[in-house]
């Protein structure tokens, strides 16, 4: 089994997501309020991981734009969960040796005074591990 | 009425008002709110991946402080009731998280979930009621138009959030009413505010913040209220010169009950 296809099944079982279930109707990047911001959409997250094109997911910016607002998941007329795809997939860049894509170094340069901590801690929990 | 009440850190901090309103209206309703001893941040947000345990620790020790009391475990930050109540749906339906959950933490009994996770507007609504809210306004909001931001974590997803209709919520528009204020209705209710895009990239959520602000402003809102301390950071940070004010909704309700700000 080639290497690829071994990543896309750690994707699966990560994500607890089927990407089978997928109809293609696209509703989930329809809805997506980041999808203008993405290079790679909801719905091409599903697709792809399907056919085990993980590795141009893993090196795409798209994974660092979803806001885990849970439109697609609640919107999906088959439940397939699309941002739990995008979370495992970017957990899959993240958990690496030195990949985190947020350090704490970085947080200062970030800051202002009214900004609440939750949004610091999310932040470092979505990009840092 | 007595519930276990977890704030969060920034409720403490940066989000004071809507703690401190939302004690003293409260009190006022009748409703004691017994702060958790020795509160652990819950992580702010819900960690999706199904291998993800230590991260999820913290949300199931404040799920078993109320455990242990025997209370129900009252929300007020949109961001922590979220993780609260998907954490301990976790631990009531998932053997994977709740084996490994229990065996990091050694608790003197294992937790499956047994705690009742309710958000502050839901005890207004299931347990006190809007029409006894009603009853105990002192200051009508009359003529005051204002507009329900709902955000995304209160309502989704609605299976495991079970909190209103996730595409048409009306739980705080019967609130707003309630304290003798007209609702206004919007698109953008229930779509994201940029949440923590503002760490990431703020120019992001600004244009998501706009469109809500837009949005509610649109169907006349001059007052929006929120839940969430980062949904209000987002919205106030791109105001701009709208003619609109931001709040979160203990506020509004606390002004109604004669309550004053609080702090």
């Amino acid at each position: 089994m080639s290497q690829q296809h071994l990543n896309a099944e750690e994707i699966i079982r990560i994500s607890g997501v089927d990407p089978k279930k997928c109809m293609k109707c696209g509703k989930c990047s329809a809805t997506c309020p980041a999808y203008d911001e993405m290079e790679y959409h909801p719905h091409q997250f599903v697709s792809m991981v399907r056919k085990g094109r993980i590795e141009e997911l893993m090196a795409s910016q798209s994974v660092y734009l979803c806001l885990s607002c849970f439109a697609c998941i609640e919107r999906c007329p088959r439940n397939v969960e699309p941002a739990k795809l995008i979370e495992a997939v970017r957990l899959a860049v993240v958990r690496q040796q030195g990949m985190s894509h947020m350090k704490p170094g970085d947080v200062p340069g970030k800051w202002d005074p009214d900004l609440p901590q939750q949004a610091i801690v999310t932040a470092m929990r979505k990009y840092n591990k | 009425m007595t519930y276990s009440y977890y704030p969060g850190c920034t409720l403490s901090t940066k989000g004071k008002a809507l703690d401190a309103c939302g004690r003293s209206a409260a009190a006022a309703l009748g409703v004691e709110m017994r702060e958790l001893d020795e509160w652990q941040c819950c992580g702010a947000v819900y960690p999706q991946a199904e291998d993800e345990i230590a991260t999820k620790l913290s949300a199931v020790r404040a799920l078993n402080a109320a455990k242990v009391r025997g209370e129900k475990l009252m929300t007020l930050c949109s961001a922590c009731h979220h993780v609260l109540k998907r954490v301990n749906d976790d631990m009531r339906n998932s053997e994977y998280i709740r084996t490994r959950a229990n065996n990091y933490l050694k608790l003197d009994a294992p937790y499956a979930g047994e705690t009742e996770v309710v958000h502050y507007l839901e005890v207004l609504r299931d347990d006190v009621g809007f029409d006894a809210v009603k009853k105990a306004v002192r200051n009508p909001l009359k003529g005051r138009k204002i507009a329900a931001y709902y955000g995304c974590l209160l309502l989704r997803p609605a299976s495991v959030l079970n909190f209103d209709d996730p595409e048409n919520p009306t739980i705080l528009e019967d609130l707003i009413r309630a304290l003798g204020a007209e609702a206004v209705v919007y698109g953008q209710r229930n779509e994201c505010c940029g949440g923590y895009m503002a760490m990431e990239k703020p120019e992001f959520a600004a244009k998501r913040a706009e469109a809500v602000l837009d949005s509610a402003m649109q169907e006349g809102a001059e007052v929006i209220v929120t839940a969430c301390p980062l949904c209000m950071y987002n919205l106030k940070k791109h105001i701009g010169d709208r003619k609109v004010e931001v709040k979160y909704f203990t506020e509004v309700l606390a002004e109604a009950l004669g309550e004053g700000a609080g702090a």
